[in-house]
């Protein structure tokens, strides 16, 4: 199942950048490509919880800022030599706006 | 007695023939060596490079004041000989005569001069040797304009070299396209796409009516009307050989100095070798040749029995990026017949000229790999008749699978030349591998291999590979990162030759090899082009690490630092009060004093930053640019208002300095300090800039480091006055900027150019104040605070939505 709900208008967010979510798991990067996508990942890199939101962008991944891991951002999988993943979520822009799945959320209080 | 050899003309022609010489028979000349340059003999093939700024003049010195000494040769250096006396057997120069039993004439050749109105204006100059080199380098700034008039091999490495120095350059050429003695109208238009690519003009056809200009070059009028601006005029139409002193001695002298096999002119004490002779009719331009003359002279110097024979030479223009390469006859003509290959999407082409069954003449341009062999076939005279189906495809043909990179190379015979500049052929390399010279450095030692215009290195480079197989590492040139396969340098000179103005741009024309590039290749670019364009290019945040990004250090749990400037290390009574003031109100868990005599609260969530920021504003302070690849800080002493030893105010140059240099970016960080004397109380030793005052004014040295590294700095200049000193420092910083590789600290940076060449840099007075009008145009765009643009919107630092009240529902 999927709740999608509005974030932020796509403008609030810089190309190649990133802004952050705050929910009650946590903050959650909402980022934005070079040609307008958006991804949303959970914004702790896996290995030492560095802020992803504050990585550079680069195509449709983003390097983690305190040691360089780099992430697919539409799979939170770790590229090169690191294994890891980070969470993902599903996003997307429609009428340019940001929507995000929050059916995370849901699941958690009906647990 | 030992034999008095005296030769005039310290080239590259003499320099191999002493080399031989000296190898051959030590003691048994007694040498006198004149050269009408001040300087003995460098490889003058290598001008190109250092034009473009690939090479220092040192990296190409071939012979240095030690090696003369240890052969005992007398070096009459900046002393030309003006008259050979033959019956007295004497040479007269400036410093009198000087008798010999055997005269060498080695003169080379004297560039041609274009009888036009205005050739003798300052600002126009040819291209031979290192002072038309600096000529062109001090007049090639960015914002420049360059003509050159002439669009053969050396107009073109000329014209290429301005061009990566940032000049605008025109390229006047007579004729009805590029290079027409070596390539044919497709490869030279080729050629010519190429060059206008890298920002170069280029007017064929163009005949030059006039250099204009009053007291010195303005422009170029050409017979058609047009007009181009010049600063400079390089003329490289020609050389002829340079035979006055012979002529003058009534030896015999057709077009060059007339010579016999053993090199000997109509005077049997009298030889002559190198551009300044004529052999069999024939006159010679490039140095394979010569180097076989030097061989012959030196055998015949001393007696042994040899004769010169021509080869044939190839050629290949010394342009990073641009790959060409002709030989042989390729003229059309009746019975002659043509192969030809095109990719025009990749700019490639490729024509063999073929006569009944054996090549005559090769043009390759965009991929060259196969020259070599082409040329092979074309020295020997093969019947290719069997291979003439895929013969365009050269040696590594195979029926469509994916060539081997070193087929080329393992198809090539033994006797197949390498090394056209020194005639090494691969069977040489092999041997020379056999027997121990297992690396491209030993490879040049022992054969000469690569030595001299060096376009052969991948070859040599896949000889040692074929014949060591895996022991063999092939050394790697560091790219800028895996996103590409060009390294900085190339990078940072591309940006400019070809007018690149944002990073998409680069990465299109470069070739990028990923979307959007790296976390490594992004922040150096975006250096790269606002250190470049500071006025046209945009600087691009998103780009940036995250401490350049925020204007605030990261640390390890995502908060951050704060760190307002304290110029020179002062603060004030008000200035403290405001920064306890922010401690308290933002809870800031560690006030720390650093280093670099700043006060640092450690521990700032990123969201308060704007309000912090804005607090310490309304005090009268700034960002003190604790995160930034630019300049940190300026460390001082008490210095001459308070200190009983200071012998200068030092505190107040600190200020002065870190207000003109504030908000700079550099390729690494910069720090500066300043001590009132010698005893040095500001550390100034170990800085990227220190300043040690003395009594007679201001010891500016550079190059320390004080980090993973421990490095005293060196002096680069002492100057009298405050205002000189700032200037010196500006201007070196800017000459750090516009050259460094990214994240490349100033010692390291030093350590790669030479402390010597950013002495000249410095010394010379025209280029430090361009150098240091540049920073200042820099200066006028960058030199703000970050923490007041950034305060202004709080919003875009805090998170984008909230969530937690949702769920809270
Ligand atoms: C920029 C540039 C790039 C080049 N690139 C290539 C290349 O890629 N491949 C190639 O094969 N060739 C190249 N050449 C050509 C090559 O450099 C020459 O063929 C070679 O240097 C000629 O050697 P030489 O000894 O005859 O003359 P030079 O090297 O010119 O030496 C002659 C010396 O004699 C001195 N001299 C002249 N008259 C007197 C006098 N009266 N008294 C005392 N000294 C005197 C001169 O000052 C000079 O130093 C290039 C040349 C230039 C300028």
């Amino acid at each position: 199942m999927t709740d999608f709900i509005d974030i932020a208008a796509l403008d609030d967010i810089p190309r190649q950048g990133a802004r952050v979510v705050k929910t009650p798991l946590g903050c959650i990067a909402i980022f934005r490509t070079a040609d307008d996508q958006v991804f949303a990942l959970e914004d702790r890199c896996p290995h030492k919880g560095g802020p992803l939101s504050e990585g550079i962008v680069h195509g449709s991944q983003v390097t983690c800022p305190l040691h360089g891991w780099v992430f697919d951002m539409a799979t939170g999988l770790a590229q090169g030599a690191d294994e890891g993943a980070v969470r993902s979520f599903a996003a997307r822009t429609e009428g340019g706006r940001v929507l995000l799945d929050a059916a995370f959320m849901a699941r958690r209080s009906a647990a | 007695m030992a034999e008095k050899l005296v030769i005039i003309g310290a080239g590259m022609a003499s320099g191999r023939m002493l080399e031989h010489l000296l190898e051959a028979a030590p003691g048994q000349f007694d040498v006198t060596l004149f050269n009408g340059e001040p300087r003995g003999n460098y490889n003058r093939l290598m001008l190109s490079p250092v034009l473009s700024g690939e090479k220092t003049y040192e990296q190409i010195v071939t012979h240095d004041d030690a090696w003369y000494a240890a052969n005992g040769v007398t070096c009459r250096f900046g002393e030309a000989v003006v008259r050979i006396d033959r019956d007295r057997k004497v040479v007269v120069s400036k410093g009198g005569e000087t008798a010999y039993d055997k005269l060498v004439i080695a003169t080379g050749s004297a560039p041609f001069i274009i009888p036009v109105a205005g050739k003798e204006l300052p600002g126009v100059v040819t291209y031979r040797d290192l002072e038309d080199t600096n000529a062109m380098i001090a007049a090639a700034r960015p914002g420049a304009s360059a003509v050159v008039i002439g669009g053969g091999l050396l107009g073109l490495e000329a014209a290429a070299g301005m061009a990566a120095r940032g000049a605008s350059v025109t390229v006047i050429h007579l004729m009805g396209h590029l290079m027409e003695r070596q390539l044919d109208p497709a490869a030279g238009y080729l050629l010519q796409k190429d060059l206008e690519r890298r920002g170069i003009t280029v007017h064929c056809k163009g005949a030059t009516k006039a250099i204009l200009g009053t007291d010195r070059a303005e422009a170029v009028l050409l017979e058609d009307g047009t007009v181009y601006p010049a600063d400079l005029v390089c003329m490289a139409v020609g050389i002829r050989p340079e035979t006055r002193l012979a002529n003058d001695a009534h030896l015999e002298v057709g077009r060059g100095v007339v010579v016999d096999d053993q090199m000997m002119t109509s005077d049997p004490s009298i030889f002559a070798l190198g551009e300044c002779v004529e052999h069999d009719r024939q006159l010679f331009g490039l140095v394979a040749p010569l180097y076989d003359q030097a061989k012959v002279l030196a055998r015949a110097l001393i007696g042994e029995a040899a004769a010169f024979r021509p080869v044939q030479t190839a050629t290949k223009l010394k342009v990073t990026g641009v790959d060409l390469f002709s030989a042989g006859d390729f003229a059309e003509g009746p019975g002659r017949e043509d192969i030809v290959f095109r990719d025009p999407g990749r700019g490639i082409y490729k024509r063999l000229i073929l006569e009944g069954d054996r090549l005559l003449g090769a043009v390759m341009y965009g991929d060259t790999a196969d020259g070599s062999y082409f040329f092979d076939l074309i020295k020997q005279g093969k019947d290719v008749s069997d291979l003439r189906e895929t013969l365009i495809f050269g040696p590594a043909f195979a029926g469509g699978s994916k060539a081997d990179p070193l087929a080329a190379v393992a198809a090539l015979p033994p006797e197949a030349e390498i090394c056209g500049c020194n005639g090494v052929c691969k069977g040489k390399i092999v041997q020379a591998i056999e027997g121990g010279a297992t690396s491209l450095d030993a490879i040049r030692a022992t054969t000469k291999a690569s030595a001299s215009c060096g376009t052969c290195t991948g070859l040599v480079e896949q000889v040692l590979q074929l014949t060591l197989g895996a022991d063999f590492v092939l050394p790697t040139v560091q790219t800028l990162c895996k996103c590409t396969d060009h390294t900085h340098e190339d990078v940072r000179r591309l940006i400019k030759s070809m007018g690149l103005k944002s990073i998409p741009a680069v990465m299109q024309e470069l070739g990028w090899k990923t979307v959007g590039g790296c976390a490594s290749c992004r922040p150096a670019l975006n250096y790269y082009l606002l250190a470049d364009w500071p006025l046209d290019y945009q600087d691009d945040r998103q780009s940036r690490f995250v401490n350049e990004r925020n204007h605030a250090n990261i640390q390890k749990d995502g908060s951050y630092t704060v760190v307002p400037r304290m110029w020179g290390g002062l603060t004030t009574p008000d200035e403290l009060r405001a920064i306890a003031d922010a401690a308290e109100k933002y809870a800031v868990p560690m006030v720390k004093v650093t280093g670099g005599q700043r006060i640092d609260l450690v521990g700032v969530r990123k969201e308060d930053l704007p309000a912090i920021w804005s607090d310490l504003n309304a005090a009268g302070m700034v960002s003190g640019h604790a995160y930034s690849k630019g300049l940190r800080t300026v460390k001082t002493c008490i210095g001459s208002q308070f200190c009983r030893f200071g012998t200068q105010d030092s505190t107040g140059l600190g200020v002065k300095l870190e207000k003109l240099l504030w908000g700079s970016w550099t390729p690494a960080k910069v720090k500066l300090g300043v001590s009132g004397c010698p005893r040095n109380c500001a550390e100034a030793t170990c800085k990227d800039i220190g300043v040690i005052c003395v009594d007679s004014g201001y010891q500016i040295s550079v190059a320390g480091a004080a980090g993973l590294e421990v490095k005293e700095t060196e002096l680069l200049m002492t100057v009298a006055t405050e205002e000189e000193a700032m200037e010196v420092i500006a201007a070196f910083t800017q000459l750090y900027r516009e050259n460094a590789r990214y994240l490349h600290r100033i010692y390291k940076w030093v350590a790669k150019v030479g402390l010597d060449w950013c002495k000249d840099q410095m010394a010379d007075p025209d280029t430090r104040r361009a150098l240091y009008d540049r920073f200042m145009i820099s200066q006028s765009v960058y030199q703000k605070d970050p923490w007041a643009e950034h305060a202004a919107t709080p919003a875009e630092w805090a998170p984008i939505a909230d969530l937690t009240l949702r769920a809270a529902e």
